[in-house]
């Protein structure tokens, strides 16, 4: 599904990605961790050309996303990504949020791409604050429908950036249930954070990256038990702390 | 005391006057119809270019709003109306002042939507490239509009400045308002007539203006 190969990037003399292996398989939500700066973000930046890798390739269902023949506003449709600061449009409520992108890029209806919308937003339980502008939504909601906002147009990978870190527990709690829901539906999510109950609660696979390297990769039992790389287990319980 | 009011608040004379500084009224207006939309998308395009990838357009965009910011609108359409004749170009005296005020406040215009651009944020880019709209639909319909929306009041008060300007067109004897009413008064040796124009600008600018001071209030809390 997602298979990145020796993915390299480079701020001007910085390496920050220094040769990245990553498959993620259908159906499976791989969890980022990892100490600030180590090119969690980055990583996950690279997954849809927000950032342009250095070197390295990436396929997405057999599509070579680095090719320049490849159409990058068709990928980027099916890698839907949703943020730490929401990036709702403020000027537009939670529907026309959804809607946009089904009316423009997918070129809907008005009425279907209402359809869809509404439908999204009930997944992640807004469908009662559809005509609410963002100003009128908390932190939670507001990111709830981020996510309708993608899961909208039908992705094929969710990446999500540290979706709960902007917001307090109470709130980050009714954004992770909604990513658990997504998950059990057989959503492919990649997901950077620090909610390592999630993790082990919903991911296949923990990646732990430090310096632009991932360090270990496997299941969260192994990952969060004995068997941890001592980098992992110093990074972990330095987070307890 | 009854002098002044003679001079300036005659009212016999501002009635005489009436149809000469109405109809000025209506090529003031005609003006405004030409220039602001022009003025409005030349200023967008101006500001889009400044923020284009071509350093050479950038470089030619921020001289050419240097100078037309530099240079007083009235000289620059004495230049137009008195130059262009030289190149062989004759224009009607409104096709004149509708250029120079075009160029005059596309730069204008164009400043305002630059500051709008810049202030939106740049995740808001990344969140509607992120659904696969292109660069063109996410100016459209993600950017633009917050832009226009956070430099309303900006826009709004350019566009009085706009309506004062027509104005100026009274040096190339386009007969806009403020020409006629001072036809009357070279007539009828009494200021009255330009009184009557003032009173006519102030009814419909003051309305502007305090719509603009509101909407200031209202997006500055
Ligand atoms: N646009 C950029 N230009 C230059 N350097 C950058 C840029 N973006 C990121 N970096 C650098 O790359 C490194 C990795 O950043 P990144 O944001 O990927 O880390 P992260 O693991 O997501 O950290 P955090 O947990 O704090 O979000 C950092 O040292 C950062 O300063
Ligand atoms: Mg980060």
């Amino acid at each position: 599904m997602l298979d990145i190969r020796a993915l390299r990037k480079t701020f001007g003399a910085v390496e920050v990605l220094k040769g990245i292996d990553l498959k993620v398989a259908r159906q499976e939500l791989v969890f980022i961790i990892g100490p600030s700066g180590s090119g969690k973000s980055t990583l996950l930046r690279c997954m849809n050309r927000l950032e342009e890798p250095s070197d390295g390739s990436i396929f997405v269902d057999g599509v070579d996303l680095l090719s320049p023949k490849t159409d990058i506003n068709l990928m980027r449709r099916k890698l839907g990504m949703v943020f730490q600061s929401f990036n709702l449009y403020p000027h537009k409520n939670a529907l026309g949020n959804v809607t946009l992108a089904l009316r423009k890029v997918l070129r809907k209806s008005a009425a279907e791409a209402e359809a869809i919308a509404m439908a999204a937003l009930d997944r992640v339980g807004l469908k009662e604050k559809a005509g609410n502008f963002p100003s009128q939504l908390s932190g939670g909601q507001q990111q709830r429908v981020a996510i309708a906002r993608a899961i909208a147009l039908e992705p094929t990978v969710l990446l999500f950036d540290e979706p709960t870190s902007a917001l307090d527990p109470e709130l980050a709690g009714s954004v992770l249930a909604a990513m658990g829901d997504l998950k059990k539906a057989g959503m492919t999510m990649v997901v950077v954070s620090h909610e390592m109950r999630f993790a082990r609660d919903f991911a296949d696979r923990v990646v732990f990256m430090e310096n632009g390297e991932v360090v270990q990769d496997g299941p969260p039992a192994v990952l969060f038990g004995p068997d941890a790389h001592p980098r992992v287990k110093a990074f972990l319980s330095e987070l307890s702390h | 005391m009854d002098a002044i009011l003679q001079q300036f608040f005659n009212l016999d004379i501002m009635a005489q006057a009436a149809p000469l500084v109405f109809r000025g009224l209506g090529m003031t207006l005609l003006v405004c119809c030409a220039v602001i939309p022009l003025g409005l998308v030349g200023g967008l395009l101006v500001a889009l270019g400044s923020r284009s990838h071509s350093r050479l357009l950038r470089g030619l965009l921020a001289g050419l709003i240097d100078l037309l910011r530099a240079l007083p609108p009235l000289v620059l359409l004495i230049a137009i109306s008195a130059g262009l004749p030289f190149a062989g170009i004759r224009l009607s005296p409104f096709a004149c002042v509708t250029l120079a005020l075009f160029l005059n406040t596309s730069a204008y215009y164009g400043e305002v939507y630059r500051a709008g651009l810049e202030s939106v944020p740049h995740g808001q880019w990344e969140a509607a490239r992120c659904t696969g709209m292109t660069a063109w639909q996410t100016l459209v319909h993600v950017v633009i509009p917050q832009a226009v929306r956070n430099v309303l009041p900006d826009l709004v008060s350019n566009t009085v400045e706009v309506v004062k300007l027509t104005s100026l067109a009274s040096v190339v004897a386009l007969p806009e308002m403020l020409y006629s009413a001072d036809m009357a008064r070279s007539v009828t040796f009494n200021s009255s007539p330009i009184v009557l124009a003032a009173l006519i600008y102030l009814a419909l600018l003051w309305p502007v203006v305090r719509l603009m001071s509101r909407l200031e209030h209202r997006l500055g809390t």
